[in-house]
């Protein structure tokens, strides 16, 4: 698989990252290094192991159904650029 | 257990300019799980609090803070599989569904795409006594809601509020086995009916409880039937999703635009773009969601954050134990311990309180007597007052009451409506009302005599009427009737009548 420079920007766009124009052959040959060292991984032979999840025996953990935390709209809006009567203001968005 | 049979619904025909047309439907029902806590945080669900007010941060996807899962949504989710006889899966796992919005601060959903908690399952969708479409589950898997943005605040802003985000939702997904607008909405009927029964999700979709996405595909007649014996797509039409729809009437309304402006596409030569489209209830149309398109690259891949979802047969068989009779059992039950019909066994089996209440009443009663009393009375006064089961003023067994009293004799079916207005008003026992007000019906056929008596000697040219004409012998009943004040006992007046008129 390679990657060209329509895919590069194609990329950058979905993840919101602001590539320029003349930047986008260096980025696009960054992915192809990434992924020959992926197809090369997958010349390993796999057949029969289980994908690891974690490196410790440990069980996903689990909390109760119990409220712990809320009521505090000040702290989670204090980093918003703006906000108004409680909620986080921002350009509008509609569909 | 008696199985009731079904036969399947013929499926919905849309004549076009051309020729006939089938549809085919699938459907995809977020149903928010009924918790206290969200499904990674420790922040309440509760509805209707002020904005931002139920958020953690790890809502707020501030940096540093790890999802840890609710045990609750879980056992929810398993419970919900089981009463849709799915395959419950002991190994699941979650996924990042990455995409940037205002209301998902994470700029991703945690969901489960590759590694459901549940499998195939399968629902008995009733359009009609002996017909009902068996619709296929595909999965059921376990997600996080994003928040609700509000737009009408501001001219120039959009308002976003994060209490919704990452409460727990169960995404159960349906085969396209749906073959009409009536049909799926029945079809959620009977899901939101289920999950009520299960107490898993409280169904209430103006809170935005349940939401349904809709795949809508038209084909020509007999397509459908090859899809089915192959369960290869390409017979089937290109579908189009609606998106979040949370009515009844509105999932009617928008299948049917949809399938008609699809089949307009075709039949003038063009293709079925595949595309998400929202409905527009003010204008009864669909219309293509652009901006998803865009983003509908997901990226999907494994949530480094989580360990995968391993759950323990025994527990799975202990909510099985644990799970409630429900409405498909519960109706055929009706239908045979009882003796009723079909539809007045869907009619008492429709919500799980109201059922409950009616075998209170039949408890010791003839079941159909019951039935009907409490159809046709009780849930008749109920919608006209705009009262819930639940906040019924009359018990269930004060309403047995009357109808024993009827099944007894002491009481007309006529004047035990009388009896039940009051004891719903005001709370009295039915039996002391009876008592009080003199409501006793008389059976003493000495009484009931000296008043046909009466009745004849006071009207000679109507008995010589009646004598050429014995129908006219119920005007006679009536007569005695109202002089006894409706207590006589009708069966009794009847014969005591004809004997005297010589009938």
């Amino acid at each position: 698989m390679s990657i060209d420079t329509d895919t590069a920007a194609r990329i950058a766009t979905l993840a919101r990252i602001k590539v320029e124009e003349d930047a986008l052959p260096e980025l696009a040959q960054e992915f192809n290094t990434i992924l020959g060292f992926i197809e090369q991984l997958g010349e390993v032979d796999v057949e029969g192991v289980e994908p690891m999840t974690s490196v410790t025996p440990m069980r996903l953990r689990r909390r109760e159904d119990v409220v712990t935390e809320g009521g505090q709209q000040d702290k989670v809006l204090s980093n918003a650029p703006d906000a108004r009567e409680g909620f986080f203001a921002v350009p509008k968005v509609v569909e | 257990m008696l199985d009731l049979t079904y036969d399947p619904p013929k499926p919905k025909v849309i004549a076009g300019a051309k020729h006939d047309w089938e549809l085919v439907i699938g459907m995809e029902v977020h149903a928010q799980v009924r918790s206290r806590a969200k499904l990674f945080s420790g922040a309440s669900t509760q509805f209707g609090a002020e904005p931002n007010s139920n958020v953690s941060f790890v809502d707020a996807a501030m940096p540093g803070m790890l999802p840890v899962i609710n045990e609750f949504c879980v056992e929810q989710a398993v419970r919900t599989g089981l009463g849709l006889k799915a395959q419950i899966n002991l190994w699941s796992a979650f996924d990042r569904k990455n995409y940037f919005y205002p209301d998902l601060p994470q700029g991703y959903q945690i969901s489960q795409l590759y590694h459901p908690i549940v499998g195939e399952g399968e629902i008995l969708v009733d359009m009609a006594p002996g017909v009902a479409r068996k619709v296929r589950i595909e999965r059921i898997h376990i997600e996080q809601d994003a928040g609700k943005s509000i737009h009408d605040m501001d001219p120039n802003m959009s308002f976003v509020d994060l209490n919704r985000t990452g409460v727990a939702l169960m995404e159960i997904v349906s085969r396209p086995d749906i073959r009409g607008p009536e049909e799926a909405a029945a079809y959620v009927t009977k899901l939101r009916q289920i999950l009520r029964y299960l107490g898993t999700c409280d169904g209430n979709m103006q809170n935005g409880s349940l939401r349904a996405d809709v795949n809508v595909s038209v084909c020509r007649p007999g397509a459908y039937e090859r899809y089915m014996e192959t369960q290869d797509f390409s017979h089937l039409g290109t579908r189009c999703e609606i998106k979040n729809m949370n009515s009844m009437r509105f999932i009617q309304q928008a299948i049917d635009y949809e399938a008609k402006r699809q089949i307009a596409i075709v039949e003038a030569g063009g293709e079925v773009v595949q595309e998400t489209r929202l409905y527009d209830p003010d204008k009864g149309e669909t219309r293509s969601m652009r901006s998803k398109e865009e983003a509908h690259d997901y990226r999907y891949f494994p949530d480094p954050d989580l360990l995968p979802l391993e759950i323990e047969q025994a527990w799975v068989d202990a909510i099985k134990a644990a799970l409630p009779e429900l409405p498909d059992e519960k109706k055929a039950r009706f239908v045979k311990d009882f003796g009723l019909s079909e539809y007045d066994a869907s009619v008492l089996t429709a919500e799980a309180e109201a059922a409950g209440y009616f075998e209170k009443v039949a408890a010791g009663n003839d079941g159909k007597l019951a039935a009907n009393w409490v159809i046709n009375e009780l849930f008749g006064r109920l919608k006209k007052d705009e009262c819930d089961i639940t906040d019924c003023p009359i018990p269930a067994d004060r309403l047995g009451q009357i109808v024993k009293l009827i099944t007894k004799g002491d009481i007309s079916g006529k004047i035990a409506k009388d009896v039940f207005d009051i004891a719903y008003t005001s709370g009295r026992e039915p039996e002391e009302i009876v008592e009080t007000e003199g409501m006793k019906q008389v059976t003493d056929t000495g009484a009931i005599e000296a008043a046909v008596d009466e009745v004849i000697a006071a009207n000679p040219a109507q008995v010589e009427k009646a004598r050429q004409n014995p129908k006219l012998a119920g005007w006679f009943v009536g007569q005695v009737m109202k002089a006894t004040g409706g207590k006589a006992n009708p069966k009794a007046v009847n014969e005591i009548v004809s004997a005297k008129l010589g009938l």
